[in-house]
C-alpha cells in the first residue's frame, strides 16, 4: 500500500476547484433563481429593440399619465402605463436596463482591473509602493461616495463616459483593498517562495502564482459592488447628473414621476421596482457565489 | 545529465558551498507613528554569524528545535531572504553579490524542497505546469512537446506516473505531493538542494519512502544536500556531517558519527538524550531542559544556551564562548569543553 496507489482513486474525478464551486453554487436554489433573474435583465437589455413593445422615446400626449393596463383607463398594449409625456413605461424600463447594466458592468470591470493591479503591486512589492497606494485608498475612502461622484459629475459634465469615470475614480479602492489583503497572505505561502527559488520574476509571481488564487474573493466582491454601482448610477440620474434625456434611465424615471406621485403612482414606482429587483437579484446571487467559492463552506 | 558527469570530474575536495559569517536580522522598521511615539525598532536576529562549508556530494544535516533559525538559514543561503551580513560562496561565486540576472541563472543550480507538501504547490496549477515551471523560466525546454517529455521523465523518476501530469495538487496524497515538490526542485538538474524538513509533515511509513527516494536521487544525479530537520534519527541516518543549531548559532559541527556518538556541547547532549531508544529502556537518564527557547528578540547575554544549560557557570552568563576544535573536523562552542563533562553519563536518582 504505497502512497502512489492511495490517491489515484481521489484523482479519478478529474475535477477542478472552479467546477466544484460552480456545482455547489447551482445547488443553492435561491442564488440560482436570482442568477436567472439577472440573466433575464441582461437578456432584456441586449435585445431591447426586439422585446420592447413601443419606442421608448415616442411621446403621445393623448396618453399622458395613462394608468397600467389592468386599471380603468388603461390599455393592455401599454402594460405598465405611460409617463407625463405619454411614453410607454415598460419600454422605457427595458431600455433603461441597458444603461444600468452597462454602467454597472463597465464600472466594475474597469475598477476591478485597476484595483487588481494596484492591490497586487501594494501587497507584493510592499515598501513605498504600498505606502503610496494605501494612503490614496485611505484618502478616497474618507469621501462620501455619492458626494464625491456628484462633485466629479459637476466638474466633468453629464454623459455616459463621465458617469463611468466618476464612479471608477472611487470604486477601484474596494477591489484594491481586497486584493492587497489577499496578496499579503498569499505571498508568504511556500508555493510563492518556491517560484522565487526557481527564479521567477515578480511579474510572473504576481500574475501567475498569486492572482489565480485570490480571484475568487475578488469576483465575489465585484459582483456585490455591481449592485452598489447600479444604485449609484440611479442616484446620479435621479439628481439629473446621469445620462441625459431622452435616453431612458431608471433613476431619471423615478425622478420624473415625483411630481405626479399622488395622481400617477406608476410613473415612479415601476422603475423603482426594476432597480429593487435587479439589485436584490445581484446581491442574492453574489451571496450564493461567495458561499460557493469560500472553502470554509465546503466539507 | 551532463552536470553529473562534470560533478564527478571536478575536484571533490573543494567545498561546493561555503557560508561565511552569515547573519540574518529581521527588523520591524520604524514607521512614522513609531518615530513620533518614540517606540524602538524591534530586531530579531534569526541567524547569527554562521559559518560552515559543504563538499560536493555531501549531505550536511542541520538540526535544532523549532524556531532556532534552521529554515531561515536555509532560505538565506538561497537568498530567498536577503542576508544581513556574511557571504555565501557557491562553486567559487559569491551568491550574495550576484545581480538579479546572475542570481536567476544561479537559481537553476541551487534549489529547495519545502516542508509542507500542501502549501508548497500552487493549487491552481497542474502537475505539468508546476514541475515544468523551472524549465520554462530558464529556457531549458524547446517547445511544448519537449517540456512535456522532460516533465514526464522527472515525474517518473520520483515515483509518479506521467498520467499524473494533468492533475491538480489536491488530487494527491501528502507523500505524492512531496514527490511533486522534489520533481520541481530537480527538473532543472541543480547541484545543491536545501531540504527544509522535507519529511516532517509526512506519515512515518511515507517518510521512509521519501528519504529512500532522496538518497537514490542524490546518488543518481550527483546532488549535495543541506538537510534541515528536527529529527535526530533522520539526520543520523542520512547525514555525512551534522551541524547543531541553537537560537541562530551553530553550537556544534562535525562528522555525523562524531557529533551523534560523542556530542561535546551540552545542548547536543540533551538532544541526544531525548532520542527514544527501544532496545535499552531506562539505560540513560534523560536530560530535561527547563523552559522554552528564549526569544531571539532579546537573546540572553553571554552563551545563548546558558538559561537552559545544566552546566552553566558564571562565565557563561558574561561571555559568548568561542568555537573550538574538539576533534578532527569537529568543533563546538562551549566554555566548559575541556572539563570533559557529559550530561549523558550523569547519574541522577530518578
Amino acid at each position: 500500500m504505497t502512497d502512489t496507489e492511495a490517491a489515484s482513486g481521489a484523482g479519478a474525478a478529474g475535477d477542478t476547484i472552479f467546477r466544484r464551486n460552480m456545482r455547489s453554487f447551482a445547488e443553492n436554489r435561491l442564488a440560482l433563481g436570482s442568477a436567472v433573474v439577472v440573466v433575464i435583465f441582461v437578456f432584456l437589455a441586449i435585445f431591447a429593440p426586439l422585446v420592447a413593445p413601443h419606442d421608448p422615446a415616442e411621446t403621445d400626449l393623448f396618453r399622458r399619465l395613462q394608468p397600467p393596463g389592468w386599471m380603468p383607463g388603461g390599455e393592455w398594449s401599454y402594460l405598465l402605463g405611460c409617463d407625463a409625456l405619454g411614453r410607454d413605461i415598460l419600454s422605457r424600463i427595458i431600455y433603461g436596463a441597458r444603461i444600468s447594466i452597462f454602467i454597472g458592468a463597465a464600472v466594475v470591470l474597469v475598477a476591478t482591473t485597476v484595483g487588481i493591479v494596484a492591490g497586487l503591486a501594494a501587497g507584493y512589492l510592499r515598501g513605498w509602493v504600498d505606502t503610496v497606494i494605501s494612503r490614496i485608498v485611505d484618502i478616497l475612502l474618507g469621501f462620501p461616495y455619492l458626494i464625491f461622484a456628484i462633485g466629479l459629475m459637476a466638474m466633468m459634465g453629464p454623459g455616459l463616459f463621465n458617469i463611468i469615470l466618476a464612479l471608477v475614480y472611487k470604486e477601484w479602492v474596494i477591489p484594491c483593498r481586497v486584493v492587497r489583503g489577499e496578496t499579503l497572505v498569499t505571498r508568504e505561502l511556500e508555493y510563492v517562495e518556491a517560484a522565487r527559488a526557481l527564479g521567477a520574476s515578480g511579474r510572473h509571481i504576481m500574475l501567475r502564482e498569486i492572482l489565480p488564487n485570490i480571484l475568487s474573493p475578488v469576483i465575489v466582491v465585484s459582483t456585490i459592488r455591481m449592485a452598489h454601482v447600479i444604485i449609484l448610477e440611479a442616484s446620479l440620474s435621479f439628481l439629473g447628473l446621469g445620462v441625459q434625456p431622452p435616453t431612458a434611465s431608471w433613476g431619471a424615471m423615478v425622478s420624473d414621476g415625483r411630481a405626479f406621485i399622488l395622481q400617477a403612482w406608476w410613473v415612479s414606482t415601476f422603475p423603482g421596482v426594476a432597480i429593487l429587483l435587479l439589485v436584490l437579484a445581484i446581491n442574492v446571487a453574489s451571496q450564493g457565489l461567495r458561499d460557493a467559492f469560500d472553502p470554509r463552506f465546503h466539507e | 545529465m551532463s552536470d553529473t558527469g562534470n560533478a564527478a570530474a571536478r575536484d571533490t575536495d573543494a567545498p561546493l558551498l561555503s557560508v561565511e559569517g552569515l547573519s540574518k536580522t529581521y527588523s520591524s522598521g520604524r514607521r512614522l507613528a513609531d518615530r513620533l511615539t518614540g517606540r524602538a525598532e524591534i530586531r530579531v536576529q534569526a541567524v547569527k554569524e554562521v559559518s560552515f562549508s559543504i563538499r560536493r556530494g555531501e549531505i550536511m544535516g542541520l538540526i535544532g528545535e523549532s524556531g532556532c533559525g534552521k529554515s531561515t538559514l536555509g532560505r538565506t543561503i538561497l537568498r530567498l531572504h536577503e542576508p544581513t551580513a556574511g557571504r555565501v560562496i557557491f562553486d567559487g561565486a559569491d551568491v550574495t553579490a550576484l545581480s538579479d540576472d546572475q542570481m536567476k541563472a544561479m537559481r537553476r543550480r541551487m534549489q529547495i524542497i519545502f516542508q509542507d507538501p500542501y502549501a508548497s504547490l500552487n493549487p491552481r496549477r497542474t502537475v505539468e505546469e508546476i514541475v515544468g515551471l523551472p524549465l520554462r523560466l530558464h529556457g531549458l525546454a524547446s517547445g511544448r512537446e519537449d517540456l512535456r517529455a522532460k516533465t514526464a521523465a522527472i515525474v517518473e523518476k520520483v515515483g509518479l506516473k506521467s498520467a499524473h501530469l494533468d492533475r491538480y495538487p489536491h488530487q494527491f496524497s501528502g507523500g505524492q505531493r512531496q514527490r511533486i515538490g522534489i520533481a520541481r526542485a530537480l527538473v532543472s538538474h541543480p547541484e545543491f538542494i536545501v531540504c527544509d524538513e522535507p519529511v516532517s509533515a509526512l506519515d512515518v511509513s511515507i517518510q521512509a519512502q521519501i528519504i529512500q527516494l532522496l538518497t537514490e536521487l542524490k546518488q543518481e544525479m550527483g546532488l549535495t544536500y543541506l538537510f534541515i530537520s528536527h529529527d535526530i534519527s533522520v539526520i543520523g541516518y542520512l547525514s555525512d556531517r551534522v551541524a547543531v543549531m541553537y537560537l541562530g548559532e551553530i553550537v556544534e559541527l562535525g562528522s555525523a558519527e562524531a557529533v551523534l556518538s560523542n556530542p561535546r556541547h551540552p545542548y547536543t547532549q540533551s538532544l541526544m538524550s531525548a532520542v527514544p531508544e527501544v532496545d535499552r529502556p531506562g539505560h540513560r537518564n534523560r536530560v530535561r531542559l527547563s523552559g522554552d527557547l528564549p526569544s531571539p528578540i532579546a537573546p540572553p547575554p553571554g552563551c545563548r544556551f546558558h538559561t537552559r544549560c545544566p552546566l552553566a557557570i558564571d562565565i557563561c552568563r558574561r561571555e559568548a564562548p568561542k568555537v573550538e576544535t574538539v576533534g578532527p573536523g569537529h568543533t563546538a562552542a562551549c566554555h566548559r569543553l575541556h572539563e570533559n563533562l557529559s550530561l549523558l553519563e550523569e547519574e541522577e536518582p530518578a
